[in-house]
């Protein structure tokens, strides 16, 4: 498991041994330089309401069962109301940046997606759609650190990067994927002669035992030079685009400038909270609409700044599991099962919403309460990663699952 | 040389010691250094410069007993350090007329965008912030991590906060987390799991964080107040992590409608006044009156607000609660993968003792397992423990302002305390906080320690290395046994004894002909930087 971390380190120490420049520039030269295609994951933490992200409209139980919270059906029109996709769902008003892409089809809908466990922790469903094994809590790395482990060399130092204060469960493993929260801050910062300092601190992690800190210390300086080199932290966004000031924009943000530096970058994860709405979900407006306002904002912003580049880049949009079909007795909704994630950016089969719909018929309903599983989130996730970073057989992303990858939502 | 011999030497003898304790089930090891420094990196916020000879003079044993016992010890030094913190002794009340929330009018001109947010800042004066409070909290924190003489309580608050965790962020909290710590966590940190349970089911900042004070019967109708006339009904937020995350545990047993009988046990567990003071009120009106069946029990109908407290009971003395907070505090204590023996030993313990903390905690201390080498040094430290013993071991004294940097620090590096959004707190586990941009902000935190940019913290280098004027090495040498205490790995010590070679370090005096200064501060914040240090 450790053989990739391991040759890295090795490299880093022979890195040292000669004059540092020149190996390193040639490695950066053949690890960059060629544009990737790049894989962007999104977790929504905390479960989001998909019922209320991607509005099945054309259900009629669906505003019997939330009096409180339904959205309204839409208004062709009334930018007030949901933007109608194929007459039966409609996306909530607040992701009306991704509208857009949903007619050039650059975005599709996966709907009733989710994982065939059952459990309604938030950390136990999101540890196990991070691992990418339900039900199974020892397995030691992240799909997505699996999915990087699979791409051919020569791999970037910035190959697998999430954006945020820890390395997320998807990214933990073998990948010698890297955690920042600033491209700006990323380097060492003193009072004076900072060069001098990295260069100690830079020696201390070189030295000694093959563990995880010695190992992250050693990926870190070289990231840093790499960084500093590139001077990524200098892209301005381009094409107009206006992110907002959310920290999930942010984070899309210093993904785009990642992706312009050309640094290597082939897989990046970034998060979002605050989706756990127990109350006062709100519909149209309120606290989801705020929340789903700065996620679209976020990821409407990512695609008008890369512009053309996006044909290299998908974004996979992910949470846990959904919530309850019916509202609770606070106007919120409890943890519920299936939810709705988004594929959107280049090479895809978009403007249309995947997965067999379940109905929200009482009868039809997991458990008697929540929407059902139709689509495997394993299988959204093995085609998306297979089928846009060309991975070669075999496809094993997903330790003990012999599903279909599907729903076809690559071309 | 001499002292680097001594210190292999002690190495040498406590790993030789570590044995006997292995062999003494019952009592402590002898108090060699290898063993004190050992146990103040797990039971404090590391040693400070002293503490290995003073818990080597009154003997490990009778220096635990007087940390389990933290009222009888004299504190009063760190209590005047906190007289700059005045939201600190407020009530819930006096905090919310102290530091009010923007009226409706001004929210609305906010939200409508007629009033930017900056306006809205600029109204509102520093001082009177409600943001303020939490800014306390987290400064008061730090202050008493590397201040208070009651190091084991301060460290079981950390834990038991983090377990029983809320988030000042989530709206009424913010006026709420003060009187929660203070009143909830310290009083019961080292005192009986059940009572620590009980108090903070009914706390109004966990009352309301997990959503509880609006869970109500089916059909519920408020009855009076700004939501009269609305319908109310069951949630289920708090029931779920109570039982998945305080006490059975996610694998304790427990059904969907396990969580939903629980819920409605506890419909009518509310808040008086949320926004004055905010005091716990049980509501029979808005209490399911119903029989329920939980986890096999059936409570009769009628039980009204005692089915709460019988609920709570019958969860602390679960036999999958004993192991539960078994496994979590052989994590904190011992190591990432808890040895099973010992959280065997340390539930039985809680089932033969009513949970009680201080008799789990000596159950680790005289446990082979903790003294076991590959214990040692075996946890990563978190980046509030990080901070907290870096400015400890480099003799560092902090004033208010001081606290309020370090707890800055302790969030760049990925720990902003007050402010885990999940109800699982910040976790325990070095994969969480080891990753690249952590790293290099634990590498700039020392920096800005040692060179003296943190404003409200001084640091002390000559007076922590004694003579700085002799040759470089034997500087060196003070500096790894004050903040490393013989911990310095062979690679460590090689790699910074080259970095007295370069000119930047070896600074020569002005005129170039004097004896050789090498830069205290760049060594200083190398150790602290190195990887021996990011370990307990």
């Amino acid at each position: 498991m450790l053989t990739r971390r391991v040759m890295l380190k090795a490299g880093a120490c022979a890195l040292l041994a000669t004059a540092v420049p020149p190996r390193f520039l040639a490695r950066a030269a053949g690890a960059a330089g060629a544009r990737r295609k790049v894989l962007v994951a999104v977790f929504q933490r905390g479960a989001v309401d998909g019922l209320s992200m991607v509005v099945p409209h054309g259900d009629e139980a669906y505003s019997a069962a939330r009096t409180a919270i339904a959205l309204r059906a839409p208004r062709r029109g009334d930018s007030a109301t949901a933007v109608d996709l194929d007459g039966f769902f409609a996306l909530h008003p607040a992701l009306a940046p991704l509208a857009p892409l949903w007619h050039s089809r650059a975005l599709a809908v996966v709907h009733a997606c989710g994982s065939p466990d059952t459990t309604r922790s938030h950390f136990d469903a999101q540890d196990y759609m991070e691992s990418g094994t339900p039900g199974v809590k020892s397995t030691p790395d992240g799909w997505l650190a699996r999915t990087a482990g699979r791409l051919p060399a020569p791999a970037s130092p910035f190959r697998a990067v999430a954006l945020g204060p820890t390395l997320p469960r998807s990214l933990r493993g073998d990948a010698g994927a890297l955690a920042m929260h600033s491209l700006e801050r990323f380097d060492v910062r003193a009072a004076s002669e900072a060069a001098v300092a990295r260069k100690g601190f830079e020696s201390l992690y070189e030295q000694g035992v093959r563990d995880l800190l010695h190992g992250t210390g050693r990926e870190t300086f070289e990231a840093v030079r790499m960084l500093k080199s590139a001077r990524a932290a200098r892209i301005p966004p381009e094409n107009g685009a206006d992110y907002g000031r959310s920290t999930f924009a942010r984070s899309m943000r210093q993904i785009a400038q990642l992706i312009r530096a050309d640094v290597g970058l082939e897989v990046a994860f970034a998060d979002m909270g605050g989706w756990d709405t127990h109350v006062a979900q709100g519909a149209e407006e309120g606290q989801l609409a705020n929340r789903l306002r700065d996620f679209g904002q976020g990821l409407g912003a990512f695609v008008q700044d890369l512009g053309d580049r996006m044909s290299d880049v998908v974004v996979l949009t992910m949470s846990e599991f959904g919530r309850t079909v019916a509202e609770n007795g606070n106007r919120g909704t409890d943890h519920g099962h299936a939810t709705a994630m988004m594929v959107l950016g280049g090479g895809i089969r978009g403007g249309k919403v995947y997965g067999r719909w379940p109905g929200l018929a009482r009868e039809r309903l997991f458990e008697g309460r929540d929407l059902a599983v139709t689509t495997d989130f394993r299988a959204l996730f093995t085609e998306v990663a297979v089928r846009h970073l060309a991975i070669a057989p075999p496809v094993d992303l997903f330790p003990g699952w012999h599903g279909t990858p599907g729903p076809g939502v690559m071309a | 040389m001499t002292r680097r011999f001594l210190v292999i030497a002690l190495v040498a003898t406590s790993l030789a010691l570590a044995d006997a304790g292995t062999r003494a089930r019952a009592g402590l090891p002898a108090a060699d250094e290898g063993a004190i420094v050992h146990a103040l990196s797990r039971l404090t916020f590391g040693p400070r410069p002293g503490d290995v000879a003073h818990v080597r003079a009154v003997g490990l044993e009778s220096w635990l007993a007087r940390q389990l016992e933290p009222a009888r010890l004299d504190d009063r030094e760190c209590a005047d350090r906190l007289r700059g913190l005045p939201t600190l002794t407020l009530s819930i009340g006096d905090l919310q007329r102290a530091y009010p929330r923007p009226d409706k009018q001004t929210l609305q001109m906010v939200r409508s965008g007629e009033m930017s947010r900056r306006d809205l800042m600029e109204r509102l004066p520093a001082d009177k912030r409600p943001a303020r409070i939490t800014a306390e909290l987290q400064a008061a924190r730090l202050i008493r991590a590397v201040e208070s003489e009651q190091q084991l309580q301060e460290v079981m608050v950390d834990f038991w906060f983090n377990h029983f965790n809320v988030h000042s962020g989530k709206g009424e909290v913010r006026w709420y987390v003060t009187s929660y710590e203070r009143d909830v966590i310290r009083p019961h940190a080292l005192g009986r799991f059940p009572e620590l349970l009980r108090a903070t089911a009914r706390h109004p900042a966990m009352l309301f964080y997990l959503d509880n004070w609006l869970s109500a019967r089916p059909d519920f109708v408020v009855a009076a107040g700004p939501n009269r006339g609305r319908r109310a009904g069951l949630n289920e937020n708090y029931a779920r992590e109570l039982m998945e995350l305080h006490t059975l545990g996610v694998d304790g047993g427990f059904t969907q409608r396990d969580v939903t009988e629980v819920a409605r046990a506890f419909t009518g567990w509310t808040i008086d006044r949320p926004r004055d003071d905010a005091r716990f009120v049980f509501r029979p009106r808005m209490h399911d009156a119903g029989g329920k069946v939980i986890l096999g029990t059936r409570l009769a109908a009628g039980g009204g607000e005692a089915e709460g407290d019988q609920v709570l009971a019958r969860l602390a003395r679960h036999p999958a609660t004993a192991r539960f907070i078994a496994g979590k505090l052989v994590r904190r204590f011992v190591a990432d993968e808890p040895p099973p023996t010992l959280v065997d030993r340390v539930a039985a313990t809680f089932r033969a003792t009513d949970g009680d903390v201080k008799e789990m905690l000596r159950t680790i201390v005289a446990s082979p397992e903790f003294w076991s080498p590959d214990a040692r040094s075996a946890k990563i430290k978190k980046p509030f423990e990080y901070v907290a013993s870096a400015v400890r071991a480099v003799g560092g004294r902090v004033e208010t302002q001081g606290g309020h940097a370090l707890a800055r620090a302790a969030a760049e590096i990925g720990e902003p305390l007050y402010d885990a959004q999940p109800p699982t707190g910040h976790p325990d586990r070095a994969e969480a906080w080891v990753n690249a941009g952590a790293l290099l902000a634990r590498m700039n935190f020392a920096l800005a320690l040692t060179q003296g940019r943190l404003a409200g913290v001084s640091v002390d280098l000559p007076r922590l290395i004694g003579d700085a004027a002799g040759p470089p090495e034997s500087t060196l040498g003070r500096l790894l046994t004050a903040i490393l205490h013989g911990q310095a790995t062979a690679e460590t010590r090689s790699v910074l004894t080259a970095q007295l070679g370069e000119p930047q370090i070896r600074r020569q005096t002005p005129d170039d002909r004097g004896p050789v200064i090498p830069d205290v501060e760049k060594l200083a914040a190398l150790v602290i930087g190195s990887p021996e240090f990011q370990r307990r």
